[in-house]
C-alpha cells in the first residue's frame, strides 16, 4: 500500500512541477506577485513528495520487500543493512529517483533561500528548474518506474552487484549527483536571466553560492569515484580516461570555469554573455554525462539500439534542454548589455585566460570521448581513444594553466603589473625551483617529469600561501594590526587560497605516481617479495566467510627498511548470492601519505598464490588535494557577501516590477 | 547508479577472475625485453573490455595478446613491428593512441583548433571594444569638459 502511495506521490510531484513551471512565468508576465510566487510553495511541496517517495523505496529495500520489482532485482535479504539502504540508488530506477529528489531539493532551497533574490529572478529560476524536473519525472514514470510490483513476489532477491557493495561507491553517486544536479540551478538562473533580458552583478552574486555548492560536491564525487576505482578494481590506477569518468570531468571543467567567470562578472560587470553560455553548457554537459552513462551508448552502439526506449527518452530530454537553451541564448544574448572592457594584464584578464584554457581542456575531453562514437556512426570505422591521446592533448592545456594560476591570483583588478606580480611571486617561484632541483638531485636517474611536477605543485602551494600572507601582513605592523587584517580579509580570499593550494597538493600526488613501483610473483607462505625499501612476507592463506560472500585471505607482513610495520590483508571474494562473481579487495596500508598496495591473484595448484605488490609514494595527496579544494570552496560560500542582503531586498515587496527599473545595484566591496 | 557502474559491469562481464593482469608465468626472463613488452601492451586495447589496456586486463583475450606480444618480442621484433603486427590482425581499434590520419584529423587537431579559435575570439572582442573605446575611463580633459557641461545644465 505504501508503495502505491509513493507511486501516487511521484505523479503528484509531476503535477505540481507543471504548476511550478507555468504559473510563475504567467505571474511575472501579468506583474501579479501572488501568482509569480506560487513557484515557491510548489517547489517545497515537490521536494516533500519526492522525499516521501524516496523514503518509501528505501524502506522497501530495508525490509527486503521483494514484491517491488526494483528491490527484487537489486537486493538480497542476506545483504548487510548498510548496503540494503545504499542499494536504493545502486540501480537505474532508484538512481534516477535520487536525481530528481536532489533536483527538487535545490528547487526548494532556492524557494527558501533567505538571501534576497529579485522576485522575477526567483520566479523565473524556479520555473526553469521545474521544466527539467518535469522531464525527468516523465522519464521515471514512463520508462524507469521504481514502484512496479511483482506478483507473485519472489522469495529471494537478485542481490546488488558486489562491486557496488562498498562504502566508497555507496557515497560516490549521491555526491556526484548533487554536483550534476546542482548545476541545474545555475542553468535555471541563466534561463531566467535570458527570458528576463536582465543580467548584472546581482545575478552573479546570486548564482555564485549555488555554483560553488555544485562544484564542491562534483569535486568530492569525482575524487571519491577515483579512490574507489583505485582500491576496488585492484590494479592500483586512479584515473583511466574512461568515457564514464570523462562524463563527470567535463562538467567539472566547465563548472570550474563558471566559478571564475562569475567572479569577473560580479566584480567587474564583464563577461556576462560568456558566463550565461557557460552556465548553460555546464548543465548541458551534466545532462550529456547522464545520457552517455544511462543510455548504454558507450558500451556499444548496439545495446543502445536494442533497447532504445530509455536512451531515446534521455536523448530527447538532452536535445530539448540543450538545443532549447542554446536557441534562447542565440536569440536573447545579443540584447544583453555587454560589460566593460578588461585590460589583458589584470586579474580579470588572467581569469579570461583561465576560462580559455579550461574551456579548451573541456572541449578536448569532449572530442576525445565522443569522436569515436561519431566516427563509427558516420563512417563505420572503429578507433579507440585512450589515455595516450588525453595525455598528449589535455596536459599541454593544463600545465600552462597551472603555471599561470598564481600570477592571476596575485594580480590586481583593472590594471595589473606583470613585472610587479612576478616580483611579488619571486619567493614562491624560488621555492618551486629549489624543490625541483632538490628532488631531481636526490632522485637522479629516475623519471624527469616527476621533479618538475612536484616543483609545479610546490609553486602552487607556496604562492597561494604567500599571496594570502602578503594580504594579511602587507604593510601592517604589530600583532594587533595583523590580527585585524586577518579577520577583515573576506572568507572567499581564504577559500580561494586554500582551493588553489589544494590543486598544488593534487599535482604533487599525481607527479609522484611516476615513482610508483610494481612487482608480481608467485608466493608460498613464508616467501618474501622485496622492492626498494619495502618488503612483504606472505604469512598465511586461509578461507573466511562473510554475510553474503566467501573469501580467500592472504595475510602479509610489511617490512620497511627491515623493520616490521604491521600486517596487510588482501582478499579475493566470491559472492555466493550473485553467480559466484568474484571481486578483489586489495590490501592497502598507509604510511603517512604513501601506500603499500597488495592484491591477490590466482591460486596455483600447488597452493601458492599470485601476488601483485605496488608501492605508491605520496599517492594519497591526489585525493587529499581534492578535499582541500572542496574545503576552500566551502569556505568561500560562507563569505559574508553571500549572506548579506543586497539593495534589491528593500525593493522586493513592491512586487515583480520593483526590481526591473533603475540601475542595477552594485556590490559593495 | 554510479557513473562507474557501466565500466565495472562491462569489466565484470568479461572478467570473472581476480584482478591481476600480467601473471608471473607470462613474464619474460630478460627484464629489458619484459619492460618493452609492458610498454607495448600498455598501448594496446583489450578488445573485449571497456577502455582497458591488455596490460591491465585479465580477460583471456588480453592474456592471449600479451603472450603474442611477448612471442614477437622474443622473436626479435621492434616495438613498432609488434604493434603493426597486432594492428594488421585486429585493426586500428586495438590502438589506445589513435593513429594520425585523415579520419582522425579533427580528433588530433580539434583541441588546438578550439584553443586558437577561443584565443582569436578573445583578441577580436578586445580589439573591437578598444576601437569603440568602451569602458575606457575619461581623461582629465574629458572630465573637465563633462564637469563644465553638467554645471551649465
Amino acid at each position: 500500500m505504501l508503495v502505491e502511495i509513493a507511486h501516487f506521490a511521484l505523479a503528484m510531484a509531476l503535477g505540481l512541477s507543471l504548476v511550478q513551471m507555468v504559473i510563475p512565468v504567467w505571474g511575472v508576465r501579468r506583474n501579479d506577485i501572488a501568482l509569480a510566487r506560487v513557484g515557491e510553495p510548489a517547489a517545497i511541496s515537490v521536494f516533500v513528495l519526492l522525499l516521501f517517495a524516496f523514503g518509501v523505496l528505501m524502506y522497501a529495500y530495508a525490509v527486503s520487500d521483494f514484491s517491488v520489482q526494483n528491490v527484487a532485482e537489486n537486493s538480497h535479504s542476506a545483504k548487510p543493512m548498510i548496503y540494503k539502504l545504499t542499494g536504493t540508488w545502486g540501480n537505474h530506477e532508484g538512481s534516477m529517483l535520487l536525481w530528481v529528489l536532489i533536483m527538487a531539493l535545490f528547487g526548494a532551497l532556492v524557494a527558501l533561500a533567505r538571501t534576497s533574490l529579485p522576485d522575477r529572478l526567483r520566479a523565473g529560476t524556479l520555473a526553469a528548474q521545474a521544466s527539467v524536473t518535469v522531464a525527468f519525472l516523465l522519464f521515471i514514470l514512463f520508462t524507469s518506474n521504481p514502484f512496479n510490483r511483482l506478483d507473485p513476489a519472489p522469495p529471494e532477491g537478485n542481490d546488488l552487484n558486489p562491486l557496488l557493495q562498498d562504502l566508497g561507491l555507496a557515497i560516490h553517486p549521491p555526491l556526484l549527483y548533487v554536483g550534476y544536479v546542482g548545476f541545474s540551478i545555475t542553468y535555471a538562473f541563466a534561463i531566467a536571466a535570458l527570458i528576463d533580458g536582465r543580467i548584472d552583478a546581482v545575478w552573479a552574486r546570486a548564482v555564485r553560492p549555488w555554483t560553488l555548492v555544485a562544484w564542491i560536491f562534483l569535486t568530492l564525487g569525482i575524487s571519491m569515484g577515483s579512490y574507489w576505482a583505485y582500491y576496488e578494481l585492484g590494479w592500483g590506477g586512479w584515473w583511466f580516461w574512461d568515457p564514464v569518468e570523462n562524463a563527470s570531468l567535463m562538467p567539472w571543467l566547465a563548472g570550474t570555469a563558471l566559478i571564475h567567470s562569475t567572479i569577473v562578472m560580479e566584480k567587474r560587470d564583464s563577461l556576462k554573455v560568456w558566463t550565461i553560455l557557460l552556465a548553460i553548457l555546464t548543465f548541458s554537459l551534466s545532462l550529456l554525462g547522464t545520457f552517455l552513462v544511462r543510455s548504454g551508448v558507450l558500451t556499444s552502439v548496439h545495446t543502445f539500439a536494442t533497447d532504445p526506449s530509455r536512451g531515446l527518452f534521455i536523448l530527447i530530454i538532452l536535445m530539448l534542454f540543450i538545443g532549447g537553451s542554446l536557441a534562447l541564448f542565440a536569440w536573447r544574448a545579443p540584447m544583453l548589455r555587454q560589460g566593460g572592457l578588461f585590460a589583458p594584464v589584470s586579474r580579470e584578464g588572467a581569469l579570461v585566460i583561465n576560462n580559455l584554457f579550461l574551456a579548451a581542456a573541456c572541449a578536448t575531453v569532449f572530442i576525445g570521448t565522443l569522436y569515436p562514437l561519431a566516427l563509427e556512426g558516420l563512417t563505420g570505422a572503429k578507433i579507440s581513444v585512450g589515455p595516450p591521446f588525453f595525455n598528449a592533448t589535455f596536459l599541454p592545456l593544463l600545465i600552462p594553466l597551472l603555471l599561470l594560476l598564481p600570477f592571476g591570483q596575485s594580480m590586481a583588478w583593472k590594471r595589473g603589473d606583470l613585472l610587479g606580480t612576478a616580483q611579488r611571486l619571486a619567493v614562491a617561484i624560488g621555492i618551486g625551483i629549489l624543490a625541483t632541483i632538490g628532488i631531481f638531485a636526490t632522485t637522479y636517474g629516475g623519471p624527469v617529469a616527476a621533479p618538475l611536477g612536484i616543483g609545479l605543485g610546490v609553486f602552487l602551494i607556496s604562492s597561494a600561501l604567500w599571496d594570502l600572507g602578503e594580504r594579511i601582513i602587507g604593510r601592517a605592523s604589530g600583532a594587533r594590526a595583523i590580527w585585524s587584517r586577518a579577520v577583515g580579509l573576506p572568507r572567499s580570499a581564504y577559500g580561494s587560497a586554500l582551493a588553489h593550494a589544494g590543486v598544488g597538493v593534487t599535482v604533487i600526488g599525481i607527479a609522484a605516481t611516476a615513482w610508483a613501483t610494481e612487482d608480481i610473483a608467485v608466493m608460498k607462505p613464508g616467501d618474501r617479495m622485496t622492492n626498494g625499501r619495502t618488503a612483504i612476507v606472505l604469512q598465511q592463506v586461509f578461507p573466511r566467510t562473510g554475510p553474503n560472500f566467501r573469501e580467500l585471505v592472504g595475510r602479509f607482513r610489511i617490512e620497511i627498511d627491515g623493520k616490521e610495520r604491521g600486517d596487510i590483508e588482501s582478499t579475493k571474494r566470491t559472492f555466493i548470492t550473485r553467480n559466484n562473481m568474484q571481486t578483489t579487495e586489495a590490501g592497502i596500508r598507509t604510511f603517512g601519505v604513501s601506500q603499500v598496495y597488495v592484491s591477490l591473484g590466482e591460486i596455483q595448484p600447488d597452493g601458492s598464490v599470485g601476488v601483485r605488490m605496488y608501492t605508491k609514494p605520496l599517492m594519497l595527496l591526489i585525493w587529499i588535494g581534492s578535499l582541500i579544494m572542496g574545503l576552500g570552496g566551502a569556505l568561500s560560500i560562507t563569505d559574508r557577501r553571500f549572506r548579506v542582503a543586497t539593495p534589491a531586498k528593500a525593493r522586493s515587496p513592491k512586487g515583480p516590477q520593483g526590481s526591473t527599473g533603475g540601475p542595477s545595484p552594485q556590490p559593495a566591496e | 547508479m554510479p557513473l562507474r557502474l557501466a565500466a565495472a559491469l562491462v569489466l565484470l562481464a568479461v572478467t570473472f577472475g581476480p584482478a591481476l593482469a600480467v601473471t608471473p608465468q607470462e613474464r619474460l626472463a630478460d627484464p629489458a625485453l619484459e619492460q618493452r613488452a609492458r610498454q607495448v601492451s600498455a598501448g594496446l586495447r583489450c578488445l573485449v573490455c571497456q577502455n582497458q589496456s591488455i596490460d591491465d586486463s585479465e580477460a583471456p583475450l588480453a592474456r592471449d595478446l600479451r603472450v603474442l606480444v611477448r612471442d614477437r618480442i622474443k622473436a626479435g621484433d621492434s616495438n613498432t613491428q609488434v604493434t603493426d603486427f597486432v594492428v594488421a590482425r585486429y585493426g586500428e581499434y586495438v590502438l589506445l593512441k589513435p593513429p594520425f590520419g585523415l579520419h582522425t584529423a579533427l580528433l588530433w587537431g580539434g583541441p588546438a583548433l578550439i584553443f586558437l579559435a577561443g584565443a582569436f575570439g578573445v583578441w577580436r572582442i578586445r580589439r573591437s571594444a578598444a576601437g569603440k573605446g568602451v569602458g575606457e575611463s575619461l581623461n582629465a580633459g574629458e572630465q573637465a569638459e563633462l564637469a563644465r557641461i553638467l554645471e551649465k545644465g
